[in-house]
């Protein structure tokens, strides 16, 4: 039993740590506003969420697992709801996503 | 730096990160502190003064070498007077000879409570702590002396305003779950201070952010329905009345002002009443302090918008 405990809580660590680091990675390489938002966003959700679901699986029934999972919660709400306020307060002062069409018309206005 | 936004998000970040420093030292109750005050309602009431003034710095016509040099100055003075302090962590440092070992070896027998740094706070530096409360105090009255609204915004404010949020239906949703939810760890901070991370200031932030949020999304003429802003002012009064009326209290008892030994039978028992107290009176006081600063700010948009 506290061997497959070990290892799914060391999955949700590992993985957690993986969508922090992807989440970093797009938030400095991703072309505009929004989906850099979405990087972002998946560093709180995914993130952190995975990482505090590997901790809650390691501590164990406690104090300390209520406090995590209500940190999980919370985090959950609060995150995604400012990401979700960031990109349409950005959408509303007139940022507009970068799409593919603008893409494709900016190479055939560049070709000569 | 032009953009004054940034200038504010920076500072809010800066916070934040002196606060996982504080958390890093074990000074949970400064870092909790750092992180409720720097990080949380400065920046949310710099964003609200930005809402008043322009977006970006003016451009100033002289080039500001006079000022460079007096920092550069004081900067390298206080560097100077750094060299003769004793080295970081240093056992025989003034500081960790003169009172702390007192506090920390007979806190626990005579004021009888787990976080030493309330003790500390509230009872063996209880002059201090009246003095921050009655800065903040005089601070509110300050800022609320130079942006008097009135009557007349006021009345407008309590007709149907719609909050500038009112559309948005997903942040209200969020706010209506967590709101709640805000309030009670405000009351937890406040009266569990004693034996965790927390007190008066922390707790009344918290509380005060909580009643901002509501303000925000579902406009202040709901809001005053409970927190009257009439009501809120003298309640910042009220809370350092608290906190002098437990001072005049022990004198009128035979004791020390602020000396809450006398307050009940057992010295023990009366300080733990003392510093409930006292931590009451600063939780009201910086928490209707901070509603009222916000309130003020809401109405003089409300007098922009409206009233031209």
């Amino acid at each position: 039993m506290e061997l497959i405990i070990d290892i799914l809580s060391w999955i949700f660590l590992v993985l957690g740590s993986f969508f922090c680091f992807t989440g970093a990675l797009g938030l400095l390489r991703f072309p505009d506003f929004f989906s850099r938002t979405h990087a972002a966003g998946v560093t709180d959700t995914m993130g952190a969420g995975m990482i505090l679901l590997g901790l809650i699986l390691q501590a164990g029934w406690g104090l300390v697992m209520a406090k995590l999972i209500m940190i999980l919660v919370f985090s959950f709400l609060a995150s995604t709801t400012a990401c979700h306020a960031m990109a349409k307060a950005a959408l509303k002062s007139g940022l507009r996503p970068h799409t593919d069409h603008d893409h494709n018309a900016e190479d055939s206005s560049s070709k000569p | 730096m032009h953009d004054l936004f940034a200038v504010v998000m920076l500072s809010g970040i800066y916070s934040l990160l002196s606060a996982s420093l504080f958390l890093d030292l074990d000074a949970v109750d400064v870092a909790f502190t750092e992180a409720s005050v720097g990080a949380g309602i400065s920046t949310l009431l710099f964003l609200a003064t930005l809402k008043l003034v322009p977006r970006h710095e003016k451009e100033s016509r002289y080039k500001p070498t006079l000022a460079l040099a007096v920092t550069i100055a004081t900067g390298a003075l206080l560097i100077y007077g750094t060299l003769d302090m004793p080295h970081f962590g240093d056992g025989n440092a003034p500081v960790h000879q003169h009172v702390a070992p007192r506090y920390l070896n007979d806190s626990m027998d005579e004021i009888g409570i787990p976080n030493v740094v309330t003790s500390v706070l509230a009872s063996y530096r209880g002059y201090d702590t009246l003095g921050e409360t009655l800065v903040i105090f005089t601070a509110g009255i300050g800022v609320m002396s130079l942006l008097l609204v009135s009557q007349r915004t006021k009345d407008q404010a309590r007709k149907k305003v719609p909050a500038d949020m009112q559309q948005q239906v997903i942040l209200r949703v969020v706010a209506k779950m967590m709101i709640p939810l805000i309030l009670i760890f405000a009351l937890y901070v406040q009266f569990h201070g004693d034996y965790s991370p927390g007190g008066g200031f922390q707790a009344g932030v918290i509380f005060a952010a909580g009643i901002i949020l509501y303000t925000m999304l579902f406009g202040l003429s709901l809001t005053q329905k409970v927190f009257n802003s009439k009501i809120v002012e003298l309640f910042t009064a009220l809370g350092v009345l608290l906190y002098g009326g437990v001072g005049v209290a022990c004198l009128i008892l035979g004791g020390n002002f602020l000396d809450y030994d006398v307050l009940r039978h057992d010295a023990v028992h009366g300080q733990h009443l003392g510093i409930l107290l006292v931590e009451l009176g600063v939780g009201i006081t910086v928490a209707s302090v901070m509603i009222t600063l916000f309130f003020k700010f809401t109405w003089r948009t409300v007098k922009h918008k409206y009233n031209q």
